[in-house]
């Protein structure tokens, strides 16, 4: 059975899932960064799992926001 | 039946589910103005994501065709005398637009770099009366004989282009990349 939510809830919620998200985006942005500095100093291996990674937070962030429309829906 | 949550009513007095889609997105009440506004910084954070996926397969796709590119070519830069003692020339190595630096200090001593800084890419002039490469930029400072930054905001070493002397000319023969 699908809960609902008070809008109160909903609102303590989206707070919380936009903390994990702004947690998630400086995390990318530090992959980013130190991708690019081994990138340039042509340390090759580090590139791939930093895409992984990036990708795999932008799939958690992506399932937070989708979240947040179906709970909306309620 | 009205919810406790809801503070304002619509004009048509329908419930909130069977309004159009713009009064629920600019909303009435402080507490679902709260909860859509914090929701579309959420969305806006999801797209951030996006661009930043997007730049990590930019580099990872880039990465894939320099290693397709193979070996560099051997380029003539000039008489190794043509340079004289303390002296320096400005080349390109490989393309036109990879512009290197070779300083020669002393008689057989030739030093070859790439002129970018690696901090922000402006051109590093050679200063020989105190043995490093200046970037006047930010002030930065690279060891004339090894490239390794000894002082500003660099942290990498420069690129050495490696040089050879074949029948008195001087040749630039590959780069060397150095962590």
């Amino acid at each position: 059975m699908k809960r609902t939510f008070s809008r109160q809830q909903k609102t303590t919620i989206v707070f919380g899932i936009l903390s994990i998200a702004v947690m998630l985006v400086i995390l990318q942005l530090w992959l980013l960064t130190a991708t690019m500095n081994a990138y340039l100093a042509h340390q090759e291996r580090v590139i791939i799992p930093a895409a992984i990674a990036s990708i795999l937070c932008f799939a958690l962030n992506l399932g937070l926001l989708s979240y947040i429309y179906r709970m909306e829906r309620r | 039946m009205k919810s406790p949550d809801q503070l304002s009513v619509p004009p048509d007095g329908r419930p909130y589910h069977d309004q159009p889609q713009w009064r629920n997105d600019f909303p009435i009440d402080w507490p679902q103005d709260e909860f859509v506004a914090r929701r579309d910084f959420t969305k806006f954070l999801v797209l951030t994501s996006f661009a930043f996926v997007v730049g990590q397969l930019w580099i990872t796709v880039q990465n894939f065709f320099r290693k397709r590119k193979g070996a560099l070519p051997i380029v003539r830069i000039t008489r190794a005398d043509a340079i004289p003692v303390g002296g320096s020339l400005v080349f390109a190595y490989p393309a036109a637009h990879d512009t290197c630096i070779v300083v020669r200090t002393g008689a057989q001593q030739y030093f070859a770099y790439d002129q970018k800084c690696t901090h922000l890419s402006c051109a590093v002039v050679p200063d020989l009366a105190h043995g490093r490469f200046h970037c006047p930029c930010h002030n930065g400072s690279f060891d004339l004989r090894t490239g390794i930054p000894t002082a500003g905001p660099p942290r990498r070493p420069l690129e050495r282009i490696l040089l050879e002397i074949r029948d008195g000319d001087l040749y630039a023969i590959g780069r060397e990349v150095r962590a």
